[in-house]
C-alpha cells in the first residue's frame, strides 16, 4: 500500500505519520505537499495534525481552500480511503467531507493527555477488522476538539452508523469524566456515508509504538491496510 | 472603496465555552448582573473596484465562504456608504 501524507504549512504531526505508516507498518508512504494536485499512485491519503495555515481564522478554515484539497475530494469521490487526524479531521470538516464542526473545548484549555477510545464500527476504511468494542488507547493534543452537530443531524448520524469512535473509560463504558473535551455524544471519531471518508481526534500515530506508551494507534495505520485488501 | 464590519457569532443552540467562562469571570469580580456572555468575532473589510450592490455581494460571499462556519455560526455584514 502506499500512502500520502499530506504536509500543510503548519502541519506538526506530519512526521510522525510517516514514520508510523513507512518504519511501524512496514508501508510505502511519501509526502505531499499542500500545493500539489496529483496524488496519482496513492491507494491512501492521510491528513496529519498540526495547525494548518496556523488555524488563525478558524481551524482548517484556510487549509481547505488548497490545491490539494480539491485533488483529496475528488479522490475520495472516487472511493478512496481518506484518514483525517486532529487537524486534519478538523480540514475534512471544514472541506464539508465530514460532518459537524469542532468547538472549543468546554475546559477552553488546549488538552494534551492519553484517552480511551472505544470502536464503534469496524466496517470504516480506518477501522476494518477491528473489534467493535474494542477500546484503544492514544493521546489527544488539541484546543477544539468539542463535536458539535445539530441534534437532528447527529441522530441522522448515528442512524447511519457513522459514530465511529467514542471517548470512553479505560473498560469502554461512556462517563461524563471520561469525555476530555465536551463532545457531543462523546463522539471522538466519525465517517463519510460511503465509510471510506473517517475523521478522529486522537493521535494513533503518536501511540503507534510500545515505548511510545501505547502502540493502539498501529492498529488504525493496519485497518487502513486491511480496508484496502478488502476492497 | 467599500468599508464593511463582518459579525461572526456562534449560533443561539450552540454551547459557547469562552463566553461561558468570560461570564464565570465577571461573576467572580463581582459583576452579579451578568447574566450571559458569548463570544464572537469582528471583522473590518476594505474591498476595492468593485461597485456598491457588487462589493456587498463579493463580502456576503467572503462572509458565507470563509470568515464564518456554516454549522456553527452565523454572520452579518454591514456595509459602509
Amino acid at each position: 500500500m502506499k500512502v500520502g501524507v499530506v504536509v500543510f504549512p503548519g502541519s506538526n504531526c506530519d512526521h510522525d505519520t510517516y514514520h508510523a505508516l513507512k518504519h511501524v507498518c512496514g508501508q510505502e508512504a511519501r509526502f505531499v505537499w499542500h500545493k500539489d494536485s496529483d496524488l496519482s499512485g496513492l491507494d491512501a491519503v492521510v491528513l496529519p495534525g498540526g495547525f494548518a495555515y496556523g488555524d488563525y481564522l478558524r481551524t482548517g478554515a484556510i487549509a481547505r481552500f488548497s490545491p490539494v484539497m480539491r485533488a483529496v475530494t475528488e479522490f475520495a469521490g472516487q472511493g478512496g480511503p481518506v484518514l483525517g487526524i486532529c487537524n486534519g479531521f478538523q480540514i475534512l470538516q471544514e472541506a464539508g467531507l465530514l460532518a459537524g464542526a469542532m468547538l472549543r473545548n468546554r475546559t477552553v484549555k488546549f488538552l494534551s493527555q492519553p484517552v480511551h477510545v472505544r470502536v464503534e464500527r469496524d466496517d470504516t476504511a480506518a477501522t476494518a477488522g477491528l473489534p467493535v468494542g474494542s477500546v484503544l488507547t492514544m493521546p489527544i493534543a488539541h484546543g477544539e476538539g468539542n463535536f458539535y452537530l445539530p441534534d437532528d443531524e447527529v441522530d441522522r448520524l448515528e442512524q447511519e452508523g457513522r459514530v465511529v469512535f467514542r471517548y470512553t473509560t479505560r473498560d469502554g463504558r461512556l462517563a461524563d469524566e471520561a469525555n476530555p473535551n465536551g463532545s457531543l455524544r462523546a463522539i471522538a471519531g466519525i465517517c463519510n456515508r460511503e465509510r471510506n471518508v473517517v475523521g478522529l481526534m486522537p493521535h494513533p500515530e503518536r501511540a503507534s509504538e510500545a515505548a511510545l506508551g501505547s502502540a493502539d494507534g498501529r492498529r488504525i495505520f493496519e485497518a487502513l491496510v486491511t480496508s484496502l485488501v478488502r476492497a | 472603496m467599500a468599508r464593511a464590519r463582518v459579525y461572526v457569532t456562534l449560533k443561539k443552540s450552540v454551547f459557547d465555552p469562552q463566553g461561558q467562562t468570560i461570564h464565570d469571570a465577571l461573576v467572580s469580580l463581582g459583576y452579579d448582573g451578568v447574566k450571559d456572555v458569548r463570544q464572537g468575532k469582528f471583522f473590518e473589510v476594505e474591498l476595492g473596484g468593485l461597485p456598491a450592490e457588487q462589493a456587498r455581494q463579493t463580502l456576503e460571499e467572503i462572509a458565507r465562504k470563509v470568515l464564518s462556519n456554516p454549522v456553527i455560526e452565523s454572520y452579518r455584514v454591514e456595509v459602509e456608504g
